[in-house]
């Protein structure tokens, strides 16, 4: 439903009063209430929470809906605070308000962490003033009044709806001092709550970006050049605008944009486009990145990101060195709905809808692009049919404003799947270089760690664990120069990083004749007693999902099964997984994946779950499938005919489990992927003998 | 430009367009039929999974030409009220994630328990590996399956009785 909350204030006034509490994100405090009269809208606060007269609850979802369940988690916070029933509750996409909302994104797996105090404030905040409204009513004391579904009951059987109190809710002060629900009083919270789209979803309404439709929208698709680094020379449009419904042909930076009625027309135009290139400075191709790995390993132009104790002379006294390097390609993204997006450029002002996760940097970009102050410039927010930080790049929307700016009309963008899966920003191509060396009772005195990566930024995590377990440790990042672009991927760094890790680890116990869980195991207890330098990871909540797996899984209690360990921390939460593998008609299979996380209070029993197995399906079809391979620039595959994406009879069994401890909740749309490489790898190499140093593994 | 005659979930309805037109984007675009998804263009996904005359079909490369005639069924003709078997189970099972491919992931599931209303296990995986999920709920998707032959039966059971 695309109602604008200005729209759906002024539809709800003739319904009566309406008790709308507005909150400022920023400063965690609740401002004011604002009453039924559409012509004082929120103002400075959001219109975070309305009850109506009739009973009707609202509630506005303020962050994009990627398929990380946030739409239905956010408001599950606030109704249990608010204590009224889920079925009485109506949920709402907000749109970019940037005055009223903070952190009105999707990514980092953040939003929970950021919002949890908030969410359960906005709630406790207006179910004590429907308290109050009611100690007014019937001159009760607070104290003797309770709430239960949308009602507060008071003594000798008085009772009385929300609904009922609205009126002198909205005159009640707007108390400071709130106090939260205890965790034993959950209802809500915890329960498996159902996506509060899916009615939506299972009839095929339309919500998403490549669904939006805007009265006089015409339609276009962008040629880009084909290889990275290659610059567009000439073209020539002349047999292009002479097909059916064409309109025009645009080009700007290095595109040729194809303006047209329809999506089949501009797809049939497109083959008659011709177009001359430049061919890129650097034809990379696949050998090219090998000889920057190489480089990589030895080069002095590196970034010393962590040094503990002294591991030159740690490893002159090694009795015995292990070393290992891994290596992982580029990667597409692949959302189910390619990029797209709409931009209505006039004069007057921007109007932008899409499927962005950063609405907010969308907004200023196209500000910046097209020198419009960012007042001017409004952002829909549309459904996302799957993003994975693909849509945190927002080179779509910029593309779709500066077309919309040329042609003075509003359009909307479409990228085939081609376009899509050959138009960058991947997931940046490493290698990794690991280095243990070990004294004569096989105990770990020296680890060096050096990431190569291109164009990936910081591709070590240089505080994370076993950092904080090892006396002597160094930690270094070579970042080389690509003309392929590169963003962040679901768990940007990490999604690689830890399988890269979590095997080294894996041959570490080997190599020194332990038992991997136990190896993990006694570090973290030392870093525990006494951690060696900074480190990002709290030792105990490690030591717990590591225990708890290993008794879910009966880890090397199965003598007919195969087991792999790894066990990771991201994004504030902490996943151990313990794959178990077995030979199928003479090929190794993965059979099962036990999952143990610790993301704090699971908010939605449905949506954690289906996160947590999602994460392990993505994170397992991409390390035996994903690659992107490049020559002269170009990628070498093109939709899914090519490249592979795992399917519904490739999956292994998954068994997910949570550490229940109340602790406030971290992220969940990320953890749970980086563990999973290691923990079928490991598993694959106890089963066939050999390690995998490369993703994908291509074991089929 | 060919004018071209079909029946869209019951209704009969005449468009005109290039007969070359697949019938995926003549739903999305000429018919506002949006429920239909465009996902690779090249009948790999099966996110654009529709009815021909009841046997599910990949709209994306099926020309519009080719379908004279025929009983298109799109996810919005499913049911009346969003509560065909599947639908149903879907919901129950709380399948979606983003929810982009479960338009086709459903017609797909619906057209293979009307041929085979009571299938195994593997019968499903097998079954619904022509579809795509990039957010990886085929566990609940191969789940919701089986739900639904479950609702149907129970139905048909009631309906004896």
């Amino acid at each position: 439903m695309k109602t604008s909350r200005r729209n759906f204030i002024q539809k709800t006034a003739f319904l009566g009063t309406v008790f709308s509490l507005g909150f400022d994100w920023f400063s965690l405090e609740a401002k004011g209430i604002i009453s039924n009269e559409s012509n004082k809208p929120a103002g400075r606060w959001n219109a975070y929470i309305q009850v109506d007269s009739t009973g009707k609850i609202t509630l506005l979802s303020p962050n994009p809906e990627i398929g990380q369940g946030i739409k239905t988690a956010f408001p599950i916070v606030v109704a249990e605070e608010l204590d009224v029933d889920w079925k009485d509750v109506q949920i709402l996409q907000a749109n970019l308000e940037t005055n009223q909302f903070d952190r009105q994104l999707t990514g980092g797996s953040g939003a929970l962490k950021h919002s949890w105090d908030r969410l359960r404030k906005a709630g406790a905040t207006a179910r004590m003033m429907f308290l109050q409204a009611a100690s007014q009513k019937w001159q009760v004391e607070l104290s003797q009044l309770k709430t239960n579904k949308g009602q507060v009951i008071g003594p000798n059987g008085l009772k009385a709806t929300y609904a009922s109190l609205v009126e002198l809710a909205s005159n009640q002060k707007v108390p400071t001092e709130v106090v939260f629900k205890e965790r034993k009083d959950y209802k809500l919270i915890g329960q498996f709550v159902k996506g509060v789209d899916n009615p939506g979803v299972l009839v095929g309404k339309p919500m998403y970006g490549i669904d939006y439709v805007k009265e006089g929208m015409v339609m276009a698709q962008i040629v880009r050049p084909p290889a990275f680094g290659s610059t567009l020379k000439s073209f020539d449009a002349s047999e292009v605008l002479n097909m059916p419904g064409i309109l025009e042909v645009k080009s700007f930076k290095n595109k040729v944009a194809i303006v047209g009625r329809s999506t089949w027309e501009i797809m049939q135009a497109r083959t008659k486009l011709v177009c001359e290139y430049e061919s890129p400075a650097i034809p990379e191709s696949n050998k090219t990145h090998q000889k920057w790995f190489d480089e990589g390993k030895t080069t002095d132009k590196v970034q010393i990101l962590r040094k503990d104790g002294d591991v030159v002379e740690a490893f002159s006294k090694a009795v015995k060195i292990i070393e290992a390097s891994y290596e992982c390609p580029f990667i597409p993204h692949n959302s189910m709905e390619p990029m797209n997006f709409f931009a209505h450029v006039t004069k007057d002002g921007v109007h932008l809808a899409g499927p962005t996760q950063v609405p907010q940097s969308a907004q200023k970009a196209v500000a910046t692009l097209l020198g419009i102050s960012e007042e001017k410039i409004s952002v829909e927010i549309t459904k996302i049919g799957g993003a994975f930080g693909r849509r945190l790049n927002n080179d779509f929307a910029l593309e779709a404003a500066e077309l919309s700016s040329l042609i003075q009309k509003p359009v909307k963008v479409l990228w085939t799947r081609e376009d899509d899966l050959r138009g960058g920003i991947y997931r940046p191509s490493a290698r990794y270089y690991f280095k243990a060396g070990l004294d004569a009772s096989g105990e770990v005195i020296a680890y060096h760690l050096r990431g190569v990566g291109l164009n990936a930024g910081n591709s070590v995590r240089q505080d994370n664990f076993p950092v904080g377990a090892i006396e002597n440790v160094l930690i270094e990042n070579v970042e080389q120069k690509s003309a392929i672009t590169t963003g962040p991927w679901r768990a940007p760094i990490t999604n690689f990083l830890a399988f890269a890790e979590q095997a080294f680890l894996d041959e570490v116990a080997e190599k020194s004749g332990k038992d991997p869980v136990a190896m993990r195991l006694a570090w973290l207890e030392k870093v525990l007693k006494n951690p060696i330098g900074k480190i990002s990871y709290e030792p105990k909540r490690f030591i717990e999902v590591i225990k708890k797996v290993a008794e879910n899984a009966g880890w090397k209690k199965k003598p007919s099964i195969v087991q792999g360990f790894s066990v990771y921390f991201s994004h504030n939460s902490y996943v151990a997984q313990i794959a178990e593998a077995k030979m199928v008609d003479n090929k190794p299979r993965i059979q099962k994946v036990y999952a143990v996380t610790d993301c704090g209070e699971v908010i939605n029993k449905s949506g954690a779950v289906n996160q947590i197995t999602g994460a392990i399906v993505d994170g397992f079809g991409h390390a035996m499938f994903g690659k992107l391979d490049f020559r002269d620039g170009e990628p070498l595959q093109h939709n899914f005919n090519d490249y592979r994406l795992i399917r519904s009879n490739e999956i292994p069994e998954v068994d997910v489990s949570f550490i229940d401890n109340g602790i406030s909740p971290t992220g969940l749309g990320e953890p749970a992927l980086p563990p999973t490489g290691g923990a079928i790898a490991n598993a694959i190499c106890q089963l066939i003998g050999k390690r995998v140093y490369k993703q994908p593994f291509n074991l089929v | 430009m060919e004018s071209i005659e079909f029946f869209i979930n019951q209704r009969k309805v005449t468009v005109q367009v290039d007969p070359n037109t697949p019938l995926l984007w003549v739903l999305r675009e000429h018919l506002h039929l949006q429920g239909t998804k465009y996902g690779c263009g090249i009948a790999q996904c099966g996110a654009c999974t529709v009815w021909m005359n009841g046997e599910p079909i990949r709209s994306c490369v099926m020309p519009v030409s080719t379908i004279s005639g025929a009983k298109i069924t799109t996810i919005e003709g499913l049911s009346e009220k969003g509560n065909h078997p599947v639908q149903v189970a879907w919901d129950e099972l709380d399948v979606p994630q983003c929810g982009y491919c479960q338009a086709g992931q459903i017609m797909t599931a619906a057209a293979l328990l009307k041929k085979n209303p009571k299938p195994n296990a593997q019968q499903v995986t097998v079954g619904m590996s022509g579809n795509i999920c990039r957010c990886g709920t085929y566990h609940r998707i191969n789940k919701a399956v089986l739900r639904a032959s479950e609702i149907m039966q129970d139905l048909a059971k009631k309906k004896k009785s």
